[in-house]
């Protein structure tokens, strides 16, 4: 009835994962009663749950992406005080428990934490920037985040029913075969995953095709700001690249649930082929991650520094040409493989050619700086703190593109401060600046500058004082996922690497304070006009929060920033355009498709990894009808009046107005 | 060329909406393409049998006859054309084509050449002896 779940499935006598999940029950508890009990259910499942807008999607993405950051964090600390006391001593996890919580850290961080952040951020921004009013597929949008969502509950519900993989972040076979992992870990890394990559797909078919379909009138491909570059580029990627996971990990359902021999040591499976195609889709993924990235400091950079951005075009080109070159290096996370010298050296030259293309924005971003205005807002410092340490980063990449130095490097301390080095400098600095840049225009208040800072300078001090120290530990001949060690001089390294955890952890606490703080003082940091950082793209010519629909009457776009040419205009008449003729609005009606579909999929999801199969076809059923249902619906648009959008319009056209009396010249 | 002006005339693939009114030609295109793709299925089928190709050369004729197959049903049925109401999908086929050449072709040469920095075994042995 149940397949393989029983009582003995939730860790009775294990006093970290007990504590931990009682306290999260808790705290979803409470925000359940509190939205039950207080009234808020209806306004939650009416303007939030079923919404098909792409900015309450977006910032839903954004939202499970900071509360899975938090749980990843939480693994990291354990981590970093597990080594600094676990010198010639059995530290506070034991090995089985130490080995889930690195696979859960990396699963967390860059599937639930990374990936819904970016997602999130491309999601809420590139119709604004565009000038249009939504997604290609409204609807298919919100099914896609809610699957992702149910790889996240998946993933923490390993925490108190089961177990989680022990085989790191990619489960490598045979390890990952039931030989080696019988429980249920494996399973549920390959469930959550495999659902949440269809969200992701999903998602990136949708921004694609809102990117090539759906462009404000006027607006040509080289008119587009850089962000929408970025995001078309990653979500080609997406396309591209995340058939590869599914079929790779679909093949090693297969050989755990029906005895194929794909990966296995025997009768024919190959587990190195395993390590291939997980690396074709695993490189391309690191862009997937970084372009975006790069994409929301160009907007940060040109912004802050009031100049357009510098080398408009060799950025779209060095763009383009990361997203095709990311293809051809995934070898270089394998070097120690055993292939020879040949295709060594062509995936080592061509993991240090890709590095020229991001070379090329760099300079881009310094010469967008030279002889500019700059602004040290908050978004200005996270950029700046990222050029600095990612070089860094990408200098001990190259370094590790040597296939001989690779030898000596792989799977070392080494290693993992170099990925934690781009990734946290370049992924998670840009989504820190893209959330305090953004916030304005999702929220229509500012987020607290001082916090801000101060977030931004603990976690700029604590990165370096984590990882450094890892960098020579790496050096030392420490290698990687070691529950425990012996050897004198790591101990040291390890002990600053924790202590640089305590101030990264300060700079979390500040984040957290400032969203408080913000919450509070709402009113005092109004953005009024819509325009907070003197922008250029289109979505700050909207208001703050935008209307529904974005945009009363979409823009023409004549030239490469839309939005500045506006206002440059309005300033040197002195006077806003003039009042355009309000139309009617179709806009796409809400829909619960997603919520309900992502309700199956998880109840299918843990029905797969417990091999309850009535379940199975229950969840499978269900999705399917709902999927009808949808394909059935009568109405799916609803009509906003001209009146409504003309009052809305107007009042922002007002603020407008009057910011535009009181403007006093450029602000030195 | 303004990208919302352009994409007036882009059509999604099999997208029939501009060939409403004219039937009989999208029915011709059609039986066509049948046609075609029929005739290269059976020649593929026959070819082996009659000795008419030399024998040696016959997986070379099956791999050109497959990919004549393909371009039959990407122009007949799933009307990749030429013109430039087509531009998104040829570069969609372009970058989809590219991708699956760089990691098919990218693994086959890396798996076989996995055992190169392993020492075969009879030299092995012979070095044990």
């Amino acid at each position: 009835m149940l397949g393989k779940l029983n009582w003995d499935a939730v860790p009775w006598h294990e006093p970290i994962p007990m504590i931990a999940s009682g306290t999260v029950a808790l705290v979803i508890l409470g925000v359940i009663a509190w939205v039950v009990l207080g009234g808020h259910l209806p306004y939650l499942w009416r303007e939030w749950i079923t919404s098909v807008d792409h900015k309450r999607i977006g910032v839903m993405y954004v939202l499970l992406a900071c509360v899975m950051l938090l749980r990843g964090f939480a693994d990291a600390v354990m981590m970093r005080s597990q080594h600094a006391v676990a010198f010639k001593a059995a530290g506070f996890l034991p090995p089985e428990h130490y080995n889930q919580i690195f696979s859960a850290h990396g699963t967390i961080m860059i599937f639930f934490g990374a990936m819904p952040f970016v997602i999130g951020l491309m999601n809420f921004v590139v119709p604004l920037q565009l000038g249009v009013r939504d997604v290609a597929f409204p609807t298919l949008n919100s099914v896609g985040f809610w699957l992702t969502a149910t790889g996240a509950l998946l993933v923490n519900i390993s925490l108190v029913i089961g177990e989680f993989a022990r085989t790191g972040w990619l489960p490598y076979p045979p390890l990952s075969e039931t030989t080696y992992s019988p429980g249920v870990g494996v399973d549920y890394y390959l469930w959550a995953v495999q659902i949440s990559g269809v969200g992701t797909l999903i998602g990136g078919v949708n921004i694609v095709t809102t990117i090539l379909k759906m462009r404000a009138p006027g607006m040509g491909y080289l008119r587009m700001p850089m962000f929408c570059w970025t995001a078309l580029a990653s979500s080609l990627l997406i396309v591209a690249a995340f058939p590869i996971l599914t079929a790779t990990l679909a093949m090693l359902t297969l050989d755990r649930y029906l005895g194929f021999h794909f990966f296995t040591n025997e009768a024919g499976g190959n587990p190195m082929m395993f390590m291939n195609l997980i690396w074709a889709w695993g490189h391309p993924e690191v862009y997937i991650l970084v372009l975006p990235a790069f994409g929301i400091f160009s907007e940060v950079i040109s912004t802050f520094s009031s100049k357009p951005l510098f080398g408009y075009r060799s950025m779209v080109a060095a763009t383009l040409f990361i997203c095709i070159v990311s293809f051809t290096v995934w070898l270089h996370h394998f070097f120690t493989m055993g292939a020879g010298a040949d295709v060594n050296a062509f995936f080592g030259i061509a993991t240090s050619i890709i590095a020229v293309g991001t070379g090329v924005k760099v300079y881009n971003w310094l010469f967008t700086m030279y002889g500019g205005r700059i602004r040290f807002d908050t978004p200005m410092l996270w950029s700046l703190g990222f050029m600095v340490t990612f070089v860094i980063g990408g200098m001990t990449g190259v370094l590790l593109a040597v296939p001989p130095a690779d030898f000596v490097l792989h799977n070392s301390m080494f290693l993992v401060a170099h990925f934690h080095n781009v990734i946290i400098g370049g992924v998670i600095f840009a989504a820190f600046a893209g959330l305090t840049y953004w916030f304005p225009k999702a929220f229509g208040f500012r987020l607290h500058e001082g916090w801000g800072k101060a977030a931004f300078w603990f976690t700029l001090a604590g990165f370096y004082l984590t990882f450094m120290p890892l960098y020579v530990a790496g050096l030392l001949g420490m290698t990687r996922r070691m529950q425990r060690y012996d050897f004198e001089p790591w101990h040291p390294w390890m002990i600053a690497a924790a202590l640089g955890t305590v101030v990264i952890a300060a700079g979390v606490a500040c984040q957290i304070i400032q969203l408080v703080v913000s919450i509070r003082q709402r009113d005092r940091l109004r953005d009024v006009t819509g325009d907070p950082w003197d922008g250029r793209s289109l979505e700050w010519a909207t208001a703050s929060p935008p209307p529904t629909f974005n945009f009363a009457t979409l823009p023409n776009v004549s030239a490469e920033e839309p939005y500045w040419e506006i206002k440059q205009r309005a300033r040197e008449q002195n006077k806003l355009r003039d009042e355009p003729e309000y139309e009617e609005i179709e806009m796409p009606r809400n829909s619960p498709t997603g919520f309900v579909c992502a309700f199956f999929a998880t109840l299918m999801g843990f029905a797969l990894i417990w091999q309850i199969w009535w379940l199975v076809g229950l969840g499978f059923v269900g999705a399917y009808v709902t999927f009808v249902v949808f394909a059935w619906r009568d109405v799916p648009e609803y009509i906003i009046p001209a009146h409504d959008v003309a009052l809305l319009d107007r009042q922002n056209r007002s603020a407008r107005k009057d910011a535009l009396s009181t403007y006093a010249g450029p602000a030195e | 060329m303004s990208g919302h002006e352009h994409d007036d005339y882009d059509s999604a693939p099999g997208d029939e909406l501009r060939m409403e009114g004219d039937v009989a030609s999208g029915f011709r295109s059609y039986v066509l393409g049948l046609g075609l793709a029929t005739l290269l299925t059976v020649i593929s089928f026959a070819l082996p049998t009659t000795g008419l190709v030399w024998a040696p050369a016959v997986p070379i004729a099956l791999v050109v006859f497959a990919i004549a197959q393909m371009g039959v049903h990407l122009v007949f049925f799933l009307h990749i054309t030429t013109s430039p109401d087509n531009t998104n999908n040829v570069l969609a086929l372009a970058f989809g084509v590219l991708i699956v050449f760089l990691v098919i072709g990218g693994s086959i040469w890396i798996m076989s050449h996995l055992a190169h920095n392993t020492m075969p075994m009879d030299e092995m042995m012979r070095m044990q002896r």
